[in-house]
């Protein structure tokens, strides 16, 4: 992994427009489209507010975002957090599955976090955190 | 996230502005509802004109007005929204439940006639 980058917030609802602006900035050094850089923002606004809604419910904790290149093209973006974990992955990354059923919550999240990025890997464990992984290869179609 | 309210006939507009994200939701539909409970209007358009940045929150946003309204035999539509915001809104079949227009203006005025037919 090259450049990398490590940063920690407090895993509140408050935080997320700076998780994704933090995203952004990060990326922009690799000079994506503006359509790559939305794209970005919005999977890692999707994963740190998991940390945060389910995470953590509300309460904070350590939400830890690393990223890194694995190519000169290749962005790799994990999203950290040492909340209550996910029972079952599988079921919790289908659309429309939520478990949060009060306040208007989608079930989109995971979703659109695979649409979005090229791969997406999920870790976690009840009790232990989840660690969120997604990887995006950049368009290079401009360079000679 | 900043929301300017215009009532055209018997409809609400709610203009959106800014971003949209589970941070800004919570505040933006509590506005959404106190307004179409003071306005007294039989319709509510959304317009995503302004807005900069959108993520799933505003699924689970519109689809709670869309049931709520409901619920009370009234109406709802969206317009202005960028590609990614489509995007992200298409993922949950949002447009198979909820009328769209390009422009709000047209959506202002689609949903006013079908008031009065």
């Amino acid at each position: 992994m090259k450049k990398e980058l490590k940063v920690q917030l407090d895993g509140i609802l408050e935080n997320q427009g700076l998780a994704r602006a933090v995203a952004a900035a990060y990326a922009s050094q690799a000079d994506p489209t503006v359509e790559e850089l939305t794209e970005i923002k919005t999977a890692v606004s999707e994963a740190f507010s998991n940390a945060a809604i389910h995470g953590y419910k509300g309460e904070g904790g350590p939400v830890k975002m690393e990223f890194g290149f694995t190519s000169a093209d290749t962005l790799m973006i994990k999203v950290i957090d040492k909340g209550t974990g996910i029972e079952n992955i599988a079921v919790a990354m289908e659309p429309l599955f939520t478990t949060d059923t009060g306040p208007e919550r989608s079930g989109m999240g995971f979703t659109v976090m695979e649409s979005f990025m090229d791969k997406l890997k999920v870790d976690s464990k009840p009790g232990e955190g989840t660690t969120v992984t997604m990887i995006k290869k950049l368009d290079t179609y401009y360079e000679l | 996230m900043e929301i300017i309210f215009t009532v055209t006939e018997s409809t609400l507009v709610a203009e959106l502005l800014g971003e949209l994200d589970h941070h800004a939701a919570e505040g933006t539909r509590e506005k959404i509802d106190k307004a179409m409970d003071n306005y007294k209007v039989s319709g509510l358009i959304m317009d995503f004109k302004k807005v900069s940045f959108m993520d799933s929150s505003g699924i689970g946003m519109i689809l709670g007005r869309y049931r709520k309204l409901g619920e009370k035999g009234l109406k709802i539509a969206i317009s202005g929204c960028s590609p990614s915001v489509r995007n992200i809104l298409n993922m949950a079949g949002v447009f198979s439940i909820i009328d769209y227009y390009q422009d709000r203006e047209e959506a202002v005025r689609e949903m006013n006639r079908k008031e009065v037919s």
